[in-house]
């Protein structure tokens, strides 16, 4: 006698606490073994690209916030870089530091939403209870400098949006101190926990050919064992007179790059203290007064500050026609801006290449044979935010 | 290559017809090739030892309606290997269908479904070219400069059918698009009415 056997199809989200926001993901399934994995994605969907070439250079900066909003000023460092790069104007040491110090803090609080969510997802719950506990300091540190826990709108081509209040460098620090041991702690509970490992260790396996050929970048590059980090190989702002390492995993799976983010939040700790260290008191954005506004003081004073004040915030700066791309190391790989001016005030075209897109695109090729418990370990560790897969 | 001159002249002998024009600028080469030649590009700037352009970091397209040629389409390379990056540009009219390069770089299938959905460019041997950020059924290619910010359609929920519709849109208000040139240069009416003037003249 014989049966005919059916797949079965299963509907994965969009509402689904373990998809880490609205992705439709259609899986296969085998009895419990996943054959296809077709991810939907573009619930989030905004039209950034298309919003940005509408607004002035200034107006665009907000939206890259809402991209990866877990790490909101590693995006807005993208797209400052690339007008200052084609401006040709230099930012003064000061504001460089300032605006590495929050990329770390971006970092950290991508890494320890990911790391401790990812635990969430195959069972573990303390963790990111203590997770979320740091993330809520560095969400104030956050507030401190720039007025908002998420959406900052803080560097600007040129330099940051205003100079870092007082006492806030002492608290940094301080954070800086008490942190590592929290992230002992987390290590305690996960790098050597039965239940985690026998989840995550080689589950999700890439090698370093197919992380070259589906575009991976960051962490999920590094897990394969490729030591590329473009901090290091194409470094932007002050990376270049830092000192730090870069974790770079062995076997590609979950776990190792799990234990790549932890290494991460290690250095980004002592990258802080570093830029902590050397920052001396200077100007925080570039003083060209067609650029970056002047100061609310001068405005009351000058005829001169009036009229780049209203130009500014009325027409914006305009930028030459040219293009370019450039890329960031954000915590989740390499976010890049290709950035098309057309002599204007406005942008002619911003393509905005997330690595989450990437990431998410090779879900099929990851899952392929998989277990259904799988999915969400595996789906943790390619750290998707769903703001700038679908831009 | 070590240097990008290096890497300039390698590509240009290599590659000679094939390769329209190359250019250095902010750290990047930018070549221009044509359509026909961008699979033997890829695969070159992906195989050769010494350029091994082994990540096909970005796919898009820039719309200039104006041209005749109205679309270019970008591929952004990426070498680990020598840390350089390189742009390869060609331009193709409206309803050209363009060589997909899934076969040599996986993660183009993606990018690919994008350009598709946001400018209606269609690729040939593309293994799923579906639209992929826009909604189900969505009609109209969002990233083209004639394609309205606000969009055509809106959708909410019907009291009355109890489902999602999806009506035209109707605006309180139209988008407004302000004219900030300075006054000393002339604004764009005043502009042109002295260019009429000079011409009558």
């Amino acid at each position: 006698m014989t049966k005919k056997i059916k797949n079965l199809n299963l509907n994965f989200g969009p509402q689904h606490p373990a998809a880490h926001g609205v992705l439709r993901l259609i899986l296969e399934l085998d009895g419990e073994v996943v054959e296809k994995a077709d991810p939907h994605i573009g619930l989030l969907h905004r039209g950034t690209e298309k919003l940005i070439e509408n607004k002035t250079y200034m107006q665009a900066v907000p939206y890259f916030d809402r991209l990866d909003y877990v790490a909101p000023m590693n995006q807005e460092h993208a797209f400052a870089l690339a007008v200052e790069k084609i401006l040709k104007i230099d930012v003064p040491i000061r504001a460089q530091y300032i605006r590495v110090i929050f990329c770390e803090i971006g970092r950290i609080l991508s890494h320890i939403l990911n790391v401790t969510t990812q635990a969430l997802d195959v069972g573990a719950l303390t963790p990111s209870l203590w997770g979320f506990e740091e993330r809520e300091t560095l969400m104030t540190f956050y507030e401190r400098a720039s007025g908002s826990r998420l959406h900052a709108n803080y560097f600007r081509a040129g330099g940051v949006h205003q100079d870092l209040p007082k006492g806030l460098e002492e608290d940094i620090a301080k954070f800086c101190e008490t942190f590592p041991k929290i992230i002992n702690d987390l290590e305690s509970l996960l790098t050597d926990n039965r239940i985690f490992k026998q989840r995550n260790v080689d589950i999700g396996v890439v090698t370093k050919e197919d992380a070259l050929d589906y575009s991976f970048s960051g962490v999920m590059i590094r897990g394969s064992g490729v030591p590329w980090d473009l901090r290091k190989s194409q470094p932007y702002d002050c990376y270049e007179s830092l000192d730090f390492k870069i974790p770079v995993g062995k076997n590609g799976d979950c776990y190792d790059r799990y234990l790549c983010r932890i290494e991460e939040m290690k250095e980004s700790v002592s990258i802080i203290k570093q830029c902590l260290a050397k920052m001396e008191k200077g100007p925080i954005k570039s003083l060209d007064g067609k650029i970056s506004p002047p100061p609310k003081a001068e405005i009351k004073q000058s005829m001169e500050a009036l009229i780049h004040h209203f130009k500014l915030f009325t027409e914006g700066y305009r930028v030459p026609k040219d293009e370019i791309y450039t890329a960031v190391e954000a915590p989740k790989g390499e976010f890049g801006v290709y950035l098309i001016s057309d002599g204007s005030s406005k942008p002619y075209k911003c393509k905005i290449r997330a690595p989450g897109f990437s990431h998410l695109q090779s879900m099929d090729y990851l899952i392929k044979g998989h277990m259904l418990a799988d999915v969400p370990a595996v789906l943790g560790s390619l750290d998707i935010v769903f703001g700038e897969v679908d831009r | 290559m070590k240097s990008l001159e290096d890497l300039e002249k390698k590509i240009n002998s290599e590659l000679t017809t094939k390769i329209n024009s190359t250019e250095i600028k902010h750290n990047q080469i930018y070549i221009e090739t044509d359509k026909e030649d961008i699979i033997d590009v890829a695969i070159f700037l992906k195989t050769n030892q010494d350029t091994k352009f082994r990540q096909l970091i970005d796919i898009t397209v820039v719309d200039y309606p104006e041209q005749n040629q109205r679309f270019e389409v970008v591929y952004l390379f990426l070498s680990h290997e020598f840390n350089q990056r390189l742009i390869v540009k060609y331009s193709i009219a409206e309803n050209e269908v363009i060589p997909s390069l899934t076969s040599i770089f996986p993660s183009a299938n993606w990018m690919e479904r994008e350009v598709f959905d946001m400018y209606g460019v269609s690729f040939k041997d593309h293994p799923d070219l579906r639209r992929i950020l826009t909604d189900y059924g969505f009609e109209g290619h969002p990233l083209r400069k004639d394609f309205p910010l606000t969009g055509h359609s809106e959708v909410r929920y019907s009291e009355d059918q109890k489902k999602v519709i999806s009506e035209p849109v109707k605006l309180e208000q139209n988008y407004r698009n302000f004219d900030y040139e300075s006054p000393w240069e002339g604004t764009k009416y005043i502009k042109e009415e002295i260019q009429n003037n000079d011409k009558k003249n």
